[in-house]
């Protein structure tokens, strides 16, 4: 084979086992910035190798048998080898170098917690929220730098050294390397689902004509959340996150226009939704509210999203139940946002009354204070109550609060509309009086 | 990208033959592997094409015709969907397929689905057109 045949079918096998081979390795000298390092260079003889040899039938096992040698040295020079020999005995002893399955069916058995332990801890919150992103990507990811820094806008030597600065501080940290237990895991999971859906929002925000890298960061979020979806499959908010990116995905084709402009939600052609991504969505949020997840953030807002997803057209939404799960949103985590989504549904479901009510209570809110889509949904249910001068002035505010011109240029339209609409009402000649 | 998996027919099973108990729990953890990895989307196995139909259109006219149909290689037994990163690293899921099937002679097919990205510029150029701006050069 080729050398560059080689190279590609090398990345691919590294995609596949480089989390696996990683969390093993830490496992066994408890810090994941060795372990990584290990395993780049086990990666390294096999770009060596490999492009000779042909890749191994059992490229993992491979990898992982390299690296331990090199593991086994690391540990000696700590002079801690003598304490971990007791626990790998039973792995090395008498056993040749050809016996690797054998290496690996030892190892097996702790696969899925090691995998587990490694995204407990590239997610750990003593990192900051770059840090953490560009760890879990490159650990348990298996992106390389490069593709890190393209789908992230910036230079690749700004995501190493995020990367060694990230190592360095959960070594001088002192974090072990293990699954929180207790009262911690609930806030730890919440960390590394955060990391997650941080990732999937930065691939959803990319738009045609950027780097293909980067709406690819829609698919590795939801690579990563099935992963863990398979490893902590009693945690429902874990579903309740695959659920959600596996409904959102399934709307990608349909969200941009033919000249790259985006599409809203009750505007798309709901026959380019990918029905496969709805189909596994609403599965996994079935999963999510089985495990007693109704309630969590996660699984509400993906229940919100398999409503769009259930209707075949916009006019069949059930908008009353998507003001209810707001409601029931906003009940777990408050937030003005949150509020403003439940008046829109409101007024979608009762009326533009119902839901100006909600919103004239939201305009006291500092949060709210420069938030363009409040007087955007103002304007638009004043419109629809015929009240045009003051949704004109709603709708120019809201073009001057936005910074994206697209949205500019819609929001100055509206307001155009409302003053000519405006202005025929007043041009309607009065109804005859008696003495005519 | 997204990658279509074709497990090729054989003899047995265009015969209906039941899988071994050995097959059914390889093909499992084989599943379980690609599910758990987050790669795999869906799949099925099919039926003979006994139980089977085609239709073919002559001149826009169509014809149905039932199986079962001749060149079992030439026909599908099962599929699944992958989503992954390239197609060598859907080759290299493909390569660790459980090797009792089929007695180990089996054959398994590997297309990439179209996607958005493979559509989006001619559309706009389709849009172009409309309106006149795109002449060839």
């Amino acid at each position: 084979m080729t050398v560059s045949d080689a190279h590609r079918a090398i990345d691919a096998v590294w995609r596949i086992e480089s989390a696996r081979l990683i969390a093993g390795l830490a496992r066994i000298v408890g810090d994941v910035g060795a372990a990584e390092d290990l395993a780049q260079d086990a990666l390294v003889a096999a770009l060596e190798r490999w492009p000779e040899s042909g890749v191994p039938d059992n490229p993992g096992a491979w990898l992982m048998a390299t690296a331990k040698h090199r593991a086994i040295d690391l540990l000696r020079r700590r002079s801690l080898l003598q304490r971990k020999h007791e626990q790998l005995g039973h792995e090395l002893a008498d056993r040749q170098e050809s016996a690797v399955p054998d290496l690996d069916a030892a190892l097996d058995d702790h696969v899925g917690d090691d995998l587990l332990r490694l995204m407990f801890t590239a997610c750990h919150p003593v990192l900051s929220t770059d840090a953490r992103v560009a760890l879990t990507l490159r650990l348990v990811g298996g992106l390389t730098t490069e593709e890190i820094a393209r789908a992230y806008l910036v230079p690749a030597s700004t995501v190493a050294q995020r990367i060694v600065r990230a190592k360095r501080t959960l070594a001088e940290a002192g974090i072990p390397f293990e699954v929180p237990r207790g009262a911690e895991l609930a806030a730890r999971l919440s960390s590394v689902l955060e990391v997650i859906y941080l990732v999937f929002n930065e691939g959803y925000a990319a738009t045609a004509g950027d780097d293909w890298m980067r709406p690819a960061l829609c698919e590795d979020a939801l690579r990563l959340g099935r992963i863990l979806a398979g490893l902590a499959p009693e945690e429902p908010e874990v579903h309740g996150l695959v659920a959600l990116m596996e409904i959102q995905a399934s709307r990608s084709r349909a969200r941009l226009g033919p000249s790259g402009e985006p599409v809203l939600l009750l505007d798309q052609n709901r026959a380019r939704w990918d029905q496969l991504l709805i189909r596994r969505g609403l599965e996994a949020l079935r999963r999510a509210e089985a495990l007693g997840g109704r309630e969590g953030s996660y699984a509400l807002q993906a229940a919100i999203a398999a409503c769009h997803a259930r209707a075949h057209v916009a006019e069949d939404t059930d908008w009353e139940r998507i003001a209810a799960l707001y409601a029931a949103l906003a009940r777990t985590e408050p937030s003005p946002v949150v509020e403003l989504n439940r008046a829109v549904a409101l007024s979608m479901a009762f009326g533009p009354a119902a839901g100006l009510e909600l919103v004239d209570e939201l305009r006291s809110e500092p949060a709210l204070r420069t938030y363009h889509l409040l007087p955007a949904v103002r304007g638009d249910l004043l419109d629809r109550l015929g009240r045009w001068r003051e949704a004109r002035t709603e709708f120019e505010r809201a073009a001057a609060l936005t910074r994206n011109a697209r949205e500019r240029e819609v929001l100055t339209q509206r307001a155009v509309e409302c003053a000519r609409r405006e202005a025929d009402a007043l041009r309607v000649p009065a109804p005859a009086g008696p003495e005519a | 990208m997204r990658f279509l998996i074709i497990r090729k027919a054989d003899t047995s099973t265009e015969a209906g033959v039941a899988p071994t108990e050995e097959l059914i729990a390889a093909m499992g953890r084989y599943n379980e592997e690609m599910v758990k990895a987050g790669v795999m989307l869906s799949g099925d196995g099919l039926q003979p094409t006994s139980k089977g139909a085609r239709v073919k259109f002559s001149g826009g006219q169509p014809r149905v015709i039932d199986g079962p149909f001749t060149e079992a290689k030439e026909l599908v037994a099962g599929f699944s969907i992958l989503q992954v990163n390239s197609k060598e690293e859907a080759i290299e899921w493909v390569k660790r397929w459980p090797q009792i099937d089929g007695g180990g002679e089996v054959e398994i097919e590997i297309r990439q689905l179209y996607e958005l990205e493979d559509f989006g510029p001619s559309e706009a150029i389709d849009r172009m057109r409309e309106v006149g701006f795109a002449k060839p050069r």
